[in-house]
């Protein structure tokens, strides 16, 4: 067996495994742990949990206009490599054939150029968002090695995919299987690090939403 | 055996012109990536070369490879080159059989000791003491190693020899090793391919006479004039990868139209091969010009790549058993920390 052999079969797999099991372990742990029921009236006039919920998951898209000018970097910069992130995982038809092979899904993908290129705004914008984390007094007291780490394993993918379609510095087999390996670092850590927002950002934004609407916030 | 003709003086008798052959030198020393004064100097020696003894051993094999180099395009100076050598022991092409023809490799041995040239193809079994694959009663294991013994080199042709090939794909049932495997003292040169390109058996062939040395190999002991360049990297439908069209299917539009056979599991970006440039049948086509996806046959373990339809970015392996296992898992073990929780939780309101 060799590495692309290994990447492609074991480490990808027990890393979906991983994730997988993480991700659903944690889920469910949140989503049936239940809550004190709410025994106050709610504000007349006011939306219901659901309205509220996906009005919240709108409004916290963009930031208050109180905190606007501040947090314009964090704002710009963070639309940036989560939609080039998106670009790239759901645009580049290699990833979506990898999909494809799991749940028999598919949709249209984008020319291989434009991901290349989406590619490299979003690892000069990841790049960003370190120095910005490093450089900012505040950002650099919140954050920890979680922080650190999952920015790390969120960076190398982004810079192996980008290396194995230029084929630069070894051969393609190699750096591809460099590419997958790095994939299934990431999937393994998703559930257990701060990374697991992708899952239950809209998640603790709904909840919020519909929690603070029934006080009429 | 004995023949004190030279190359040259026997393309003459065969019509073929001093410039001709001058041609086909420059030709097979730009295909192999030799400076020009290089290629004037393997023209020289090639056509002063005299007849080179060869021994032609087959083992676990389908006589694909020398199929493919005696039904080549031919007349061409490859089959005369081909012709020339001094083919002293081949299961297909020899006249005689029996004692005779062992008699004749014994002979080849003695008389070229040293100096011939062993050209293999098929694997070599090796469970069971060898029995699953003999000539003249002895297994392929014994007569390898009796015959490589007093060689020159080595040519592992197709990809049998040069990796274990199909019989050494899973479950191996008759131990079957490559020739690289077994031959650790003198140099063995990879050919490899199902079946290799004739041009790259004449190419190494004529390089060894001209020379007298091992052309440069890769990290899998392959003529990098040959397998130095990715089939992706060469491929005429690359630019239909870079715009995002892919066939999906076999007789869909994007087949009918030649767009890039990725999606359904062409192997070009991992195989390193000269199909893509050289061709097949005297440059005519190759197997994604064909419309099939390439296989990777010119690579290690080839057959038990997860599939030849499964594109080379998806899971191989029990991926849909591993997950669907560990989501029922962590199903459980979620809903059983909820009701942990909530057990405690009730627990301390009580309290």
């Amino acid at each position: 067996m060799d590495l692309l052999d290994f990447a492609r079969g074991p480490a990808i797999n027990v890393a979906m495994a991983v994730m997988v099991f993480g991700v659903l372990w944690r889920l469910f742990a949140i989503l049936f742990l239940g809550k004190a029921p709410d025994r106050t009236v709610p504000r007349m006039g006011t939306p219901g949990p659901l309205g509220a919920a996906l009005r919240e998951i709108a409004r916290r898209m963009v930031p208050h206009p109180t905190f606007a000018f501040a947090e314009r970097f964090s704002f710009f910069n963070g639309w940036v490599f989560h939609v080039g992130l998106a670009v790239v995982v759901f645009g580049f038809r290699p990833h979506v054939l990898f999909i494809k092979n799991l749940t028999g899904l598919s949709w249209p993908t984008l020319p291989s150029g434009v991901v290349y290129v989406v590619g490299a705004i979003t690892l000069v914008s990841l790049a960003a968002a370190l120095v910005r984390r490093l450089t900012n007094p505040v950002q650099r007291f919140i954050s920890g090695l979680d922080d650190y780490f999952s920015w790390v394993v969120t960076i190398l993918p982004v810079i192996t995919g980008l290396v194995a379609v230029g084929h630069v510095g070894a051969r393609y087999e190699t750096l591809l299987a460099i590419h997958i390996l790095s994939i299934a670092v990431l999937l393994i850590w998703l559930p257990f690090g701060k990374l697991f927002h992708a899952f239950l950002v809209f998640v603790s934004r709904g909840t919020t939403g519909a929690f603070l609407a029934r006080r009429g916030v | 055996m004995a023949d004190q003709k030279t190359l040259g003086e026997r393309l003459a008798e065969h019509g073929v012109s001093r410039r001709a052959f001058v041609k086909y030198a420059s030709w097979l020393g730009s295909l192999m990536a030799l400076p020009p004064a290089t290629s004037r100097a393997m023209a020289a020696e090639l056509a002063k070369a005299k007849r080179q003894s060869v021994i032609w051993l087959s083992f676990q094999e389908c006589t694909g490879c020398t199929e493919a180099i005696t039904r080549s395009k031919g007349p061409t100076l490859e089959d005369l080159i081909f012709d020339f050598i001094s083919l002293d022991y081949h299961h297909t092409l020899q006249a005689v059989s029996g004692e005779a023809i062992e008699e004749a490799r014994h002979a080849a041995m003695k008389e070229n000791k040293g100096k011939y040239v062993v050209i293999v193809d098929g694997s070599v079994p090796m469970k069971d003491g060898g029995i699953y694959s003999t000539t003249a009663g002895h297994s392929n294991y014994d007569t390898l190693m009796e015959t490589v013994k007093d060689a020159f080199a080595v040519i592992s042709v197709g990809t049998c020899a040069a990796f274990g090939g199909i019989p050494k794909a899973n479950p191996n049932p008759t131990g079957a090793v490559s020739i690289g495997d077994l031959v650790k003292d003198k140099p063995v040169i990879n050919i490899p391919g199902c079946p290799p390109i004739p041009e790259a058996m004449t190419g190494t062939v004529a390089y060894l006479l001209s020379f007298g040395k091992v052309p440069e190999l890769d990290h899998l002991g392959r003529p990098k004039a040959f397998f130095g360049e990715n089939i992706h990297d060469r491929c005429y439908r690359r630019p239909f990868y870079e715009r995002g069209q892919f066939a999906r299917g076999f007789d869909d539009e994007g087949a009918r139209n030649g767009w890039c056979l990725y999606e359904v599991g062409c192997k070009g970006p991992t195989t390193y091969n000269a199909c893509a440039t050289m061709k097949w049948n005297g440059g005519v086509s190759f197997p994604i010009q064909s419309g099939h996806g390439c296989l990777g046959c010119s690579e290690p373990d080839f057959w038990d790549k997860g599939g030849f339809y499964v594109p080379l970015s998806a899971s191989i392996g029990p991926t849909a058993k591993l997950v669907g296992g560990a989501a029922l898992a962590g199903a459980v073990a979620g809903v059983a920390a909820a009701a942990v929780a909530r057990h405690r939780k009730s627990s301390l309101n009580k309290g």
